[in-house]
């Protein structure tokens, strides 16, 4: 059967992995290339890079880094952070990428999602959703941008079946508010989303410990699971993550 | 003129620099070109068929750029590795935008069914079928006896192959089958006959069982 897949996240800016310590504080955790080297081999599915740097001069390092992985890592890359039209999928794609995922752009121009899919094929587009519990709203889970500090009044469940109408091959639902918080990932809306989409979803945001992982799956019905820190300060690795899961019966590659 | 040691077959569809880069980290010393010139493909001593996205998109990209006698003639007599969108084009048809594919093989590309997407919990299953599953190796009918193919040397029977589609190939003809796999009924996930052998799965995704699948095709004499 389908393995459910572990996704290590690295945040990259100006050509380092940084670990972030509580938003505030950006630490320098190395060299992506050796990083991404080390996660493949304790058996990472796939990796996620996400470019969070700020000024656009730098924003070319993360296609370099890119090149420089995918000659030496032989599993799905995804790119994303900043991607804003179609030439910067096709910038992604040519470097080295297989997947890139589109966030803010997505809201404030849904066609470019549709356009981005019909270039290049569904398979290569991954939507981020995040989303917020929220209270002033007809509905539970509201889609934010910028990180987390506009809201959009969307929907989050509604938009996940726009957003794979439109040629999305893949969500990455992150729920704001649990990302850094270490006590699970929002399982509720996994599941919301995951029932009503066909494309498979990356549950994202609070994992602290592996039975969260566990419960990804298993409750928030996600077909993927995202997770930086708990790599990242080494507190487990991927091999053990993986053990952890299939002994409590989810299928992994081992 | 430079040797080609391998063409990889571009029609402008996809990504194809994984499959050179990964070419190129099996075979350090052999010549992987990347072109859609129909004298290279030609030349070249194996070849390499990729495709991503929609099948009807790969068809027509492919005559656009008049490469389809170049694939076909390569497909006759040369060592041929079609993947993804590069198997199923082999053959006849497919329910994608019912498109006609190359015809090298009797047979029919199919979507997996809704009606039958549901895993043993009776949990929705996803389509694309997109990540690790296992493929399992069938014995072909060869000159010397019943065996596995010469590219499943050294991968386990069984081995977990990355796969995004959601499309399979239907083959006429069971014995074209080389490999299978299940979601979660049983599909034909790669085929061999003669020179050609095609995955639906991506080899160069596919960690170390993709990487020994893209060696043992460098090596292969059929």
């Amino acid at each position: 059967m389908l393995a459910k897949r572990i996704i290590p996240c690295l945040d990259v800016t100006d050509g380092r992995v940084v670990k972030g310590i509580n938003f505030l504080e950006l630490r320098d955790a190395g060299d992506p290339v050796e990083i991404a080297k080390r996660y493949d081999e304790q058996g990472a599915d796939e990796l996620t890079f996400l470019d969070i740097t700020a000024s656009s001069d730098n924003r070319g390092l993360i296609l370099h880094i890119i090149e420089q992985v995918a000659s030496q890592v032989f599993i799905p890359l995804t790119v994303g952070g900043g991607v804003r039209e179609v030439e910067d999928v096709r910038r992604l794609l040519n470097a080295g990428a297989d997947k890139v995922s589109i966030n803010t752009t997505a809201v404030l121009n849904p066609q470019m999602v549709a356009d981005a899919a019909s270039r290049f094929g569904s398979q290569c587009i991954v939507v981020a959703i995040d989303a917020k519990k929220v209270d002033n709203q007809p509905f539970e889970w509201e889609v934010f941008t910028h990180g987390g500090r506009k809201a959009t009044g969307l929907d989050a469940v509604k938009w996940a079946k726009y957003m794979a109408s439109l040629g999305a091959g893949e969500l990455l639902v992150t729920s704001m508010d649990r990302d850094g918080t270490k006590i699970g990932f929002n399982n509720p809306l996994n599941r919301a989303i995951s029932e009503a989409v066909d494309v498979p979803i990356i549950a994202s945001g609070g994992v602290g410990n592996l039975q969260h992982l566990v419960d990804g799956v298993k409750i928030g019905g996600a077909d993927a699971v995202l997770a930086a820190s708990i790599f990242h300060y080494g507190e487990y690795t991927v091999k053990q993550a993986k053990a952890y899961m299939a002994q409590h019966g989810i299928e992994v590659r081992l | 003129m430079k040797k080609i040691d391998i063409a990889v077959v571009d029609y402008g569809m996809g990504n194809l620099r994984s499959v050179s880069k990964a070419l190129e980290h099996v075979a350090p010393t052999k010549t992987v070109l990347v072109t859609s010139n129909p004298h290279e493909i030609a030349r070249a001593d194996r070849i390499v068929f990729p495709g991503q996205g929609a099948m009807p998109d790969c068809m027509h990209e492919l005559d656009a750029r008049d490469l389809r006698q170049s694939v076909l003639s390569a497909a006759k007599n040369k060592p041929f590795l079609g993947i993804c969108i590069g198997l199923q084009m082999l053959f006849e048809h497919s329910e994608e935008g019912d498109s006609a594919g190359l015809g090298v093989f009797k047979g029919n590309v199919q979507r997996f069914a809704a009606a039958d997407m549901k895993d043993g919990n009776g949990d929705k299953l996803k389509v694309p079928h997109m990540g690790w599953n296992q493929v399992y190796q069938t014995h072909q009918h060869q000159a010397n006896g019943n065996q596995t193919h010469a590219l499943w040397r050294d991968i386990d029977d069984g081995a977990r192959f990355y796969y995004v589609h959601s499309y399979y190939v239907k083959p006429d003809d069971d014995g074209l089958t080389a490999g299978f796999s299940e979601y979660p009924n049983r599909f034909t996930s790669a085929i061999a006959k003669d020179n050609l052998f095609a995955v639906q799965f991506h080899p160069e995704k596919s960690a170390s069982a993709g990487l020994q699948m893209l060696c043992n095709f460098v090596n292969w004499t059929p």
